[in-house]
C-alpha cells in the first residue's frame, strides 16, 4: 500500500514492532463487526418502520351475543365505561347493527336474511399512539363485565415486535460503542508498548531537539496506516458476508420479511469505517505519545 | 558572552547521595574545556545537566542566558538544538544508515531534504566517512562510529558541543585525530566541553580543565608538561 506511505522520514523502526503484526488484524475484525452492526441496525430500522406503518390507531372490541338483548346492552355499556376510562383511549363507540351487517355481507350474503341471527357486538376504539397500552390487562378487565369479549390485538402484538426491534437497534449501537472502546484501548496499549520498546531512540531524538509532536507524529501516522489497512481488510471480508446474507434473505418468502432498505447514509457509514478506524488510530496514538512525553523534561 | 552558567547546583539520583554538590561554573563563548575526574565522579551527570537530560536537584542552570528552570517546556527543544552532544558510547541509531544518523538533528528541525543532503554529504566528507554513508553503525569500526557521532553532534552548527568521553574506546592515534577535529570546530566559534580520562590528551592539548572529585567541581588551568612517570589513565568507559 505505497499510496499511503508518507513522505516523512521514519526515524523509529515501528514496522518491526510486535503490535504492527496483530493490530491491523484486530482492527479488521473490529471493522468487520462494526459493518455488521451498522447493517443490522438498518435492517432493524426497516423492519420496525414497516411494522409501524401497519399499526393503526383504531382497534375493535368484539362482544359475543348473550341470551337477551337487554343483557347484551348491559355488557356493552359496562365495556364502554371501562374503555373510556383507559388513558390510551380517545374514543369508544358501539358499531350500529346496520354497519355490522354491512361488514358481514360479503361473507354471509344478503343483509335482510341475517337480521335475525345473533350477531356479535362491535365497539370501535380509537387510541393514542403515544400512550402505552397493555392489551392483555384490558381484555381481562373487559372479560369481567363481558365474558368472551375479545380485543383485536394486532396492535398489541406489533407493539411488542417494534419494541423488540428498537431494543436490538440499541444493542447494535452498544456493540459499536464497545468496538470503538476496544479498538482505542488496543491502539493505546500498542502505542505504549512501542514507546517502551523504542525508549532509547526516543530519548536520543528528544535530546537532539525533537519536539514532542515530531515523535508523536511518527506513532500517529503509523497507527493511522495500520487502522486504514485493517479497516480495508475488515470491509473486504464484510462485503461477501453481506452478499451471503442478502442471498439467504431472498430465499425466504418475500411476504414474510419486509424489503430492507439500506439508506445512502448507512452505506456511507459502512464505507467510512476504514477512514474512521484510521482517524481513531491517529488520534489515539498521538495523544498516548504526547501524554507520556510530557513526563520527560 | 556566557554560554553555560551553573550556580550552587546540586544533583542526586532518587534518595542516593549527592553526586554533585554546590557546583558553580561559567563557560565563556568560544572556550574549550576538558572535564576530568575519576570514573563515577559525575562527569556524565554534569554534562547531562548541561544538555538538559536531567534537572538539578537544586541550584540554577542557565544556557545561552535562559534560566532553564523557568523556560517553558515547549521552548526547550530550541535550546537543545543549540547544543551538540557526543554521547558516551555514542548512542547511534542502529537501524539507520550513517547518512540518516547524521541527518537526524536536521530532520527534527524540519530542514529541507535538499539542504540536508548537501550538508550531511559535506560533513561526512570532512570527517572522512564519504564512502560509508549507507553503512549501518554496527558495521563500522569504533573510530568510524566516533566520527559519525561527532558529525551528528555538529551537523546543525551548535554553539555548544558536549562530548562525553568520545575517545573512550579508540586508540591514541584516533583520539588525537578527533581532538584536531574538535579544535577546528572550536576555532570556528563552537564552545566545547569534552569529558575524558585520558591525561595524555589533556596534557598534549593544554585546554583549561573542569575537575570533579568527591562531588565538588573546580575550574582549573591547563595541565602542561610531560606525564609523570608512565602512569596513564586509560579511557575506561563507566
Ligand atoms: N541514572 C542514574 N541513577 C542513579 N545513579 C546514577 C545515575 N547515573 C549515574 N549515577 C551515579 O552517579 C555517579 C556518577 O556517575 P557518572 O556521572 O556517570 O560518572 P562519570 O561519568 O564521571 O563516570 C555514579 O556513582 C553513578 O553510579
Ligand atoms: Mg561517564
Amino acid at each position: 500500500m505505497t499510496f499511503l506511505s508518507f513522505n516523512h522520514h521514519k526515524d523509529l523502526p515501528l514496522d518491526k514492532d510486535p503490535g504492527t503484526r496483530f493490530l491491523p488484524w484486530l482492527i479488521a475484525f473490529m471493522v468487520y463487526l462494526a459493518a455488521l452492526a451498522v447493517i443490522a441496525t438498518s435492517i432493524m430500522q426497516s423492519i420496525s418502520a414497516r411494522w409501524e406503518m401497519g399499526v393503526s390507531d383504531t382497534l375493535t372490541v368484539q362482544i359475543p351475543p348473550q341470551k337477551g338483548m337487554q343483557q347484551d346492552q348491559k355488557q356493552i355499556e359496562a365495556s364502554l365505561e371501562i374503555l373510556r376510562a383507559h388513558p390510551a383511549v380517545v374514543l369508544a363507540a358501539p358499531v350500529g347493527k346496520a354497519r355490522v351487517l354491512e361488514l358481514l355481507e360479503p361473507w354471509l350474503g344478503d343483509a335482510a336474511s341475517l337480521s335475525d341471527m345473533p350477531l356479535p357486538h362491535l365497539i370501535d376504539v380509537t387510541v393514542r399512539q403515544d400512550v402505552p397500552m397493555d392489551g392483555q390487562a384490558l381484555i381481562e378487565q373487559l372479560n369481567k363485565v363481558a365474558p368472551g369479549a375479545t380485543l383485536d390485538d394486532h396492535r398489541v402484538w406489533l407493539d411488542r415486535l417494534i419494541q423488540m426491534s428498537r431494543t436490538l437497534e440499541w444493542g447494535a449501537y452498544l456493540v459499536l460503542g464497545l468496538i470503538a472502546t476496544v479498538s482505542i484501548g488496543t491502539v493505546f496499549f500498542v502505542t505504549k508498548t512501542g514507546l517502551a520498546i523504542h525508549h532509547d531512540v526516543i530519548e536520543v531524538l528528544h535530546l537532539i531537539g525533537a519536539q514532542d509532536s515530531y515523535i508523536a507524529r511518527q506513532f500517529a501516522e503509523h497507527a493511522l496506516y495500520m487502522g486504514f489497512r485493517g479497516g480495508l481488510l475488515g470491509l473486504a471480508v464484510a462485503g461477501p458476508t453481506f452478499g451471503g446474507f442478502a442471498y439467504l434473505y431472498h430465499q425466504v418468502d418475500r411476504a414474510l420479511l419486509p424489503q430492507i432498505d439500506i439508506t445512502a447514509l448507512q452505506w456511507v457509514a459502512v464505507l467510512s469505517l476504514p477512514f474512521l478506524s484510521a482517524l481513531m488510530g491517529y488520534l489515539t496514538a498521538r495523544s498516548a505519545v504526547l501524554n507520556s512525553l510530557k513526563k520527560m523534561i | 558572552m556566557v554560554i553555560v552558567k551553573l550556580e550552587n547546583v546540586g544533583l542526586r539520583y532518587g534518595v542516593g547521595p549527592e553526586i554533585l554538590r554546590d557546583v558553580s561554573l561559567t563557560l565563556e563563548e568560544g572556550s574549550f574545556h576538558f572535564l576530568t575526574g575519576p570514573s563515577g565522579a559525575g562527569k556524565s551527570s554534569l554534562l547531562k545537566l548541561m544538555y538538559l537530560a536531567n534537572r538539578p536537584t537544586r541550584g540554577l542552570i542557565s544556557l545561552f542566558g535562559s534560566d532553564i528552570a523557568t523556560t517553558d517546556r515547549t521552548k526547550l527543544p530550541a535550546l537543545r538544538r543549540e547544543v551538540g552532544v557526543v554521547f558516551q558510547e555514542f548512542r547511534l541509531l542502529d537501524h539507520l544508515s550513517t547518512f540518516d544518523n547524521v541527518a537526524l538533528p536536521m530532520r527534527v528541525a524540519n530542514v529541507h531534504e535538499k539542504d540536508i543532503k548537501k550538508h550531511v554529504t559535506e560533513l561526512l566528507a570532512w570527517v572522512g566517512l564519504k564512502d560509508h554513508m549507507g553503512a549501518r553503525p554496527t558495521t563500522l569500526s569504533g573510530g568510524q562510529q566516533q566520527r559519525v557521532a561527532l558529525a551528528r553532534a555538529v551537523i546543525t552548527r551548535p554553539r555548544l558541543l558536549l562530548a562525553d568521553e568520545p575517545t573512550g574506546n579508540v586508540d591514541d592515534k584516533l583520539a588525537v585525530r578527533l581532538l584536531h577535529l574538535l579544535e577546528e570546530l572550536n576555532k570556528l566559534g563552537t564552545t566545547i566541553v569534552m569529558a575524558t580520562h585520558n591525561e595524555g590528551l589533556v596534557r598534549q592539548f593544554g585546554h583549561p580543565r573542569i575537575c570533579i572529585d568527591g562531588g565538588r567541581v573546580e575550574q582549573m588551568g591547563p595541565l602542561r608538561g610531560p606525564r609523570r612517570g608512565n602512569v596513564r589513565m586509560e579511557g575506561k568507559i563507566s
